[in-house]
């Protein structure tokens, strides 16, 4: 088990020294962050010059990339391109923040999803099947951000209407700086929250719900029958831990698909978390804050996924031998 | 999440269990799709009747008991059709500011209400469903061909091939599609619908590369092809005649759920102003407009201008998970004997 | 001539598609005596498997459904059982070896757990060594090479052939009085075939449990059992001891399955397969199942079905042919070789 878990991470390395470098070569061709300096007649064709020649920017790409990669290592991800702060606190105190509501998003998710999945396989065809059915169907169907703007709408609504707020609709804390593990703060990230849970939640029970009905008809689970298992045993000793299975590989591939969400998430409640610091850092075109970003990101998934391998090996013993 | 990246929908698909095994009797299976099961020896025409049945109207059979595909097939085809005849059933046009009228709730003159210039709110939906089913088709059509030609090969000739595919493929997969996506958006295209497509395509490719590319490893070494082969057919009547009628199933099921999620992502990056920017309809703008017009003069919300657009975007997507869903259910190759 | 262990009246199972309802079995009635081994031969879809399935309830109930008659096991009818009793009996007093051991065990759990299971099940107050001890005993009745090892080891770390010996294991553990086996070797290869026969026949020897052993192949019926059920289309077309059956068969379909057995004792230049296909078991014509490929087919044949009844020649001899007296003295292939 301890090798297939040092192999994995072994693999992992080449697969991030990849996605970084294509992603620097990408960013570095697609925009010039300077140009639009360059149409600013306030600054000199001279200061324009020097300060291409401070930031690097005039010399071949690979090249850079790999003073960059120095400077991820020695300046902890060197400074913004736009604001000339270093961005390794940013980024940390963001990434905080983000991995705070993402955590507790996915954990939910995956409790409520796979119990419902659990239950709409055994109750097939019932009312509560059919209506969790429904509920995913219009999970896979709903836009993310949608969701969070209709939550957020509702919310506010309610707020004009009766002064109460139960929720708040943006935000991380009351006041800025608050704690971070407070009812203020759950209350700010409550709808948060709920939307990625909400959209994550349609994808797991279904999927443990498709897993559920594929295991209940394996052959090894008419043995145990035939055994004299009580039903209930089977259900828990039999099917679940063989469905559950492949849900570590859907959860493992959502998890893209959640910082994709988190990003639209902290745009519309105002969230002071990294996807919020992506768009920003996309819409000035500062592009050692973008990189930083992807550089994060591509760790976290790369992380995730690796998380995600091991329990399915502790899951599924015939993957350890492989 | 929808809009970015979902698991890919081959080896993993759920499909919906039909309520009944279908007793096979014992026409066999393995059969080269579109060669007829026919009942061969006439001793039958004395006694029992085998049904002639081909593998595609059994598919044909089973999508139409579906009844949710028949109902995304028949939203579709209002809704596509609202989009293609945009300019004859919009009591306004596009872009019609009216002063007089900003920013009010639905009406009988308005049924979507209107927008900060006083322009109609339905009328704009409708345009931007003609964009979404553009931007949904084009990147599904255009990324399923491309991932079946590069599947195809890697599939068929494997080694190294295969190997630098499945990296790519790999990498994408893992990687966070929409700040992938935005990044590009941002960089390279921004405004123009078909240059976001593109991007778009950029990326979906990759998921019917690995469904394709799975079906021909596997079928590569089937007996058939062998022994097609053996008989002397060259590597392209081979990838074309024997193996390829195999992948149109699983091709049709991934193509049609691709429309779903590219109207999503769609939505998406244009929602955070870097997809597709105004003048050209799009719903995911007008949510975004929305949100920069939160309350009416009079202290209420805007709700109409969230609420429209975005439930024409899940009434589309719905739709087309329906319909996609019927197809998976009808093209399953796997279907379950019953053992006697 | 003592009571039998097992006695099935008149069984009628059937399962309902979309194609329609089919008629796994159709009338199925016979007794097992204690310590005796019953073959059932059949091809598939011959209703065989299904007919022992519907004793321990494993027919999945929504398509499937006991329509009709009893089975009376050790003075109880196992198919009126309710859900509770019925769960006490299987793994305890009828057990059940299923054909493909690749997929019988569960994958996720220790193979030494699984067995442990059997026993647990049945007798919570075991103490977890005595179970561990018991199920190592049993593993090497079986011949499972290193048992203390194995013990700990996962189904995939074992072999097919071990796997089926362990599955055949967790069947004995309770010492059953009926024991079934549903094509027990049909997954193995021949070699191994032979070995798991070896460890049936010892298991078989130490437990003096009746046995049902379901295979499509004569020859393993020929080694192991001493009368055999032949079924065809949900129903038994013959019954009788082993040598009767081989050397004087009095039912055209045990003929045509004798004479399609390749002889090691002569040459022969073709193969003799039985002209025409096996029926579909949905729409049922009147009269004899078997009758679009009988070379004895008259009109009553197509008209009536013929009922099981008992043909002088063999203790226990009976057939279901109209006209199984124009089959007197005619002999099948085997006819002049020692038998069993």
């Amino acid at each position: 088990m301890l090798t297939y878990i040092v192999r994995r991470i072994l693999y992992s390395i080449p697969v991030l020294f990849f996605s970084t470098f294509l992603s620097f070569i990408f960013v570095a061709y697609a925009g010039n962050p300077l140009a639009q300096l360059r149409s600013n007649p306030r600054f000199s064709e001279q200061t324009v010059q020097n300060m291409t020649h401070q930031l690097h920017l005039d010399m071949p790409v690979v090249e850079r990339y790999f003073l960059w990669l120095q400077d991820v290592f020695t300046h902890k991800l060197g400074n913004s391109l736009y604001t000339g702060q270093a961005l390794w606190p940013q980024i940390t105190r963001t990434m905080g923040h983000t991995a705070q509501f993402i955590i507790i998003s996915e954990v939910l998710a995956l409790i409520l999803g796979v119990s419902i999945g659990i239950y709409s396989a055994i109750r097939q065809y019932s009312v509560f099947d059919y209506v969790f059915t429904s509920i995913s169907f219009l999970g896979f169907a709903m836009p993310t951000f949608w969701l969070a703007l209709l939550l957020q709408i509702a919310f506010t609504d309610i707020f004009l209407h009766y002064n109460v707020r139960i929720f708040y609709t943006s935000g991380l804390n009351s006041l800025p700086g608050g704690p971070a593990w407070s009812w203020d703060r759950l209350q700010h990230l409550a709808l948060p929250i709920a939307t990625l849970c909400i959209i994550s939640f349609a994808l797991y029970s279904r999927y443990m719900r498709a897993s559920m009905l594929d295991v209940i008809n394996s052959d090894y689970v008419r043995t145990a029958r035939a055994k004299g298992v009580s039903e209930w045993r089977v259900i828990m000793r039999h099917v679940f831990r063989n469905a559950l299975i492949p849900i570590t590989t859907v959860a493992a591939l959502n998890f893209g698909a959640l910082l994709g969400g988190a990003i639209v998430t902290e745009t519309i409640f105002s969230l002071d978390g990294i996807g919020f610091f992506f768009i920003q850092s996309l819409n000035t075109l500062d592009l050692y804050a973008v990189m930083a970003y992807l550089l994060i990101t591509a760790i976290a998934v790369v992380v995730f996924n690796l998380i995600a391998d091991i329990a399915y090996g502790f899951l599924d013993p015939r993957i350890r031998y492989d | 999440m929808t809009e970015a990246s979902r698991p890919p929908q081959g080896p993993l698909a759920p499909s919906d269990d039909s309520l009944f095994p279908s007793a096979q009797g014992l026409e066999g299976e393995n059969i080269a799709p579109g060669s007829v099961v026919a009942a061969v020896d006439d001793t039958h025409a004395a006694g029992l009747d085998l049904k002639v049945r081909s593998q595609w109207s059994y598919a044909r059979m089973r999508f139409f008991r579906h009844r949710l595909a028949l109902v995304g097939l028949f939203g579709l085809v209002i809704i596509f059709g609202a989009g293609i005849f945009a300019g004859f059933i919009t009591p306004y046009t596009y872009s019609e500011i009216d002063l007089n009228h900003i920013l009010q709730g639905p009406s009988h003159a308005h049924y979507f209400g209107t927008d900060a210039l006083g322009r109609d709110e339905y009328t704009r939906v409708i345009w931007g469903i003609r964009t979404s089913m553009e931007v949904g088709v084009f990147v599904a059509a255009v990324s399923t061909v491309v991932g079946l030609v590069i599947g195809a090969v890697a599939g068929y000739y494997g080694g190294w091939l295969d190997n630098l595919l499945m990296r790519v493929t790999d990498l994408v997969l893992t990687l966070p599609l929409l700040a992938i996506l935005l990044t590009a958006t941002a960089l390279l295209g921004q405004g123009n619908q078909w240059r976001v497509s593109l991007i778009l395509v950029f990326f979906f490719w990759t998921g019917i590369a690995r469904v394709v590319r799975g079906i021909f490893l596997s079928l590569r070494e089937k007996e058939y092809v062998e022994a097609a082969k053996a008989s002397g057919a060259g590597d392209a009547r081979l990838m074309f005649r024997h193996i390829l009628p195999n992948t149109l199933g699983p091709i049709v099921v991934n193509a049609t759920l691709a429309v779903g999620t590219a109207i999503l992502v769609e939505a998406a990056l244009s929602f955070l102003n870097f997809g597709i920017k105004p003048p050209t309809p799009s719903l995911g703008v007008l949510v975004s407009e929305a949100q920069a017009n939160p309350s009416t003069p009079t202290g209420g919300t805007t709700w109409w201008l969230t609420v429209f657009p975005g439930l024409t975007i899940v009434a589309i997507v719905l739709c087309v998970n329906f319909v996609g869903d019927g197809l998976r259910d009808a093209l399953d190759p796997t279907q379950r004997r019953m053992r006697a | 001539m003592p009571d039998p262990v097992l006695s099935i009246n008149d069984l009628v199972v059937e399962f309902k598609t979309e194609d329609g309802i089919v008629h796994a079995v159709d009338g199925v009635s016979y007794d097992l005596f204690p310590g005796e081994t019953l073959g059932i031969v059949g091809e598939s879809g011959s209703g065989k498997s299904v007919s022992t399935l519907a004793l321990l309830g494993l027919i999945p109930q929504p398509p499937g459904r006991i329509v009709s008659g009893t089975a009376m096991f050790k003075g109880r009818d196992l198919l009126k059982l309710k859900k509770k009793e019925l769960r006490r009996v299987r793994g305890n007093d009828v057990a059940m070896v299923f054909q493909d051991p690749m997929t019988s065990l569960n994958p996720v759990l220790t193979v030494g757990s699984q067995l442990g299971e059997a026993i647990k099940t049945h007798y919570p107050d075991e103490k977890d060594d005595a179970v561990k001890k018991r199920v190592i005993d049993l593993l090497n009745l079986v011949g499972v090479p290193n048992a203390e090892t194995r013990y700990g080891q996962y189904p995939h770390e074992f072999s097919g052939g071990m796997r089926q010996r362990a599955m055949i294991a967790m069947a004995i553990t309770n010492s059953p009085s009926l024991l079934i086996a549903d094509e027990p070797t049909t997954a193995l290869d021949v070699t191994i075939q032979a070995q798991v026969l070896e460890v049936m026949k010892r298991v078989q020897k130490e437990t003096d449990a009746a046995t049902i052993l379901i295979t499509h192949d004569l020859g393993i019926v020929a080694e192991m059992c001493e009368r055999v059920l032949v079924m065809y289309a949900g129903h038994i077309v013959e019954s009788g001891t082993v040598e009767t059956i081989f050397r004087a068969p009095r039912h055209p379909y045990t003929i045509g399955l004798m004479d399609s057995l390749p002889k090691l004792t002569e040459d022969e230049e073709w193969l003799q397969p039985i002209t025409g296909a096996p029926p579909s078991l949905i729409d049922l014509p009147p009269g004899c199942p078997f009758h679009p490929r009988c070379f004895l087919a008259r009109e009553k044949c197509r008209q009536e079905n013929p009922p099981l009844k008992p043909v002088d020649g063999g203790a226990g001899h009976a057939s279901a042919c109209h006209f199984s007296e124009e089959l007197i003295g005619r002999k099948s292939k085997f006819s002049e070789e020692a038998v069993v």
